[in-house]
């Protein structure tokens, strides 16, 4: 099943999100929050990021849904932390928002899609209309 | 006790001494915390370094690592990437010729360019950094010992900074203010400038 980490400036969100998406895709254990600091701060910590995903693979492969700012920043230095230490792990980011996106990715993970597809679960989440 | 591990005591030291500028700084510009997150990551650094330490590469790894993890803002991935980038072309090593801090100052900008995705001119760290790296090259290609090239080097970042104040920010926080980000200087590149100058003084004291 593919993984999914969820990368916040907040643990609060991070850990937030991660609850909402469980929710919606019961029996998936691979959903895995990476938000703040160590010390509670806010901020986004690449390392922290790079646990998280090495928790979330299950040999299938990481979506990674990260906020603002650095978050995107810290979530590729994770990747290449990875990558130096050769994990062989296939994580990749998702260019979509975190809530939308990660329900999309859960749903489609938890139902056994790809990596690819997850991807695209995750990205096509931006297009949804609310009203 | 290594050479490495003092030269960047010396920049660990100066970034804290600078911590409320930096801050006040990205209070102007930004979201107010470089000052903050920069002495929380290079206290962290301080930590986990040890004053035994004299591989320069393995050292500055130690301290990219750290800083990707404990800075916490968009300069954690940034400045970890570019002491990364820089260690890896140092590994075993335990000083440098000029030639070898040309590499590293060039090998730290294309860390920064590789995770930041910048060029010159967009009110970053690297507007210090890209002048300061073409003024040390110059200085050694005509002979000059790394001291006086590292001074060189410090003028150019110095003048960077005042350059960021004229011009108008397209990355990270400070572009959602458009126009309104001239007159400021950049904080980036004002941590890039204190930690040249710190780089400059080991070599002065050393």
């Amino acid at each position: 099943m593919v993984g999914i980490v969820i990368v916040s400036h907040s643990w609060k969100i991070a850990e937030g999100v991660c609850d909402l998406a469980r929710e919606m895709a019961h029996g998936h254990e691979g959903i895995i929050p990476a938000g703040g600091l160590d010390d509670g701060s806010t901020g986004t910590d690449a390392e922290k990021i790079a646990n998280a995903i090495v928790e979330a693979d299950t040999g299938d492969g990481v979506v990674i849904l990260a906020d603002i700012g650095s978050a995107i920043m810290s979530a590729e230095s994770a990747i290449e932390i990875l990558e130096e230490e050769e994990r062989g792990i296939n994580a990749v980011i998702a260019d979509a928002p975190i809530v939308e996106g990660a329900v999309c990715a859960v749903v489609e993970a938890a139902g056994g899609g790809s990596i690819e597809s997850v991807l695209t679960a995750a990205e096509e989440s931006r297009e949804a209309n609310k009203l | 006790m290594g050479g490495v591990y003092k030269c960047i005591s010396l920049i660990a030291e100066r970034i804290t001494e600078n911590k409320d500028f930096l801050t006040e700084l990205d209070r102007e510009i930004g979201d107010s915390d470089h000052g903050i997150n920069m002495a929380r990551g290079f206290a962290a650094v301080m930590e986990k370094l040890s004053p035994e330490d004299s591989d320069i590469g393995a050292t500055l790894k130690k301290a990219g690592m750290t800083l990707l993890s404990k800075v916490g803002g968009a300069s954690g991935p940034l400045y970890g990437t570019a002491y990364m980038e820089a260690g890896k072309i140092t590994a075993g090593k335990t000083e440098l010729n000029p030639s070898d801090m040309k590499a590293v100052i060039e090998s730290a900008i294309a860390g920064i360019q590789k995770r930041g995705k910048a060029v010159k001119g967009e009110k970053t760290m690297l507007d210090a950094l890209i002048p300061a790296c073409e003024s040390f090259s110059e200085s050694i290609a005509h002979g000059a010992d790394m001291i006086a090239a590292l001074e060189s080097a410090c003028e150019s970042a110095r003048e960077g900074v005042e350059y960021t104040k004229t011009i108008i920010a397209t990355k990270g926080r400070a572009s959602y203010l458009g126009e309104r980000s001239i007159g400021h200087q950049d904080p980036g590149a004002t941590s890039a400038l204190i930690t040249l100058e710190a780089i400059r003084d080991y070599y002065k004291g050393a």
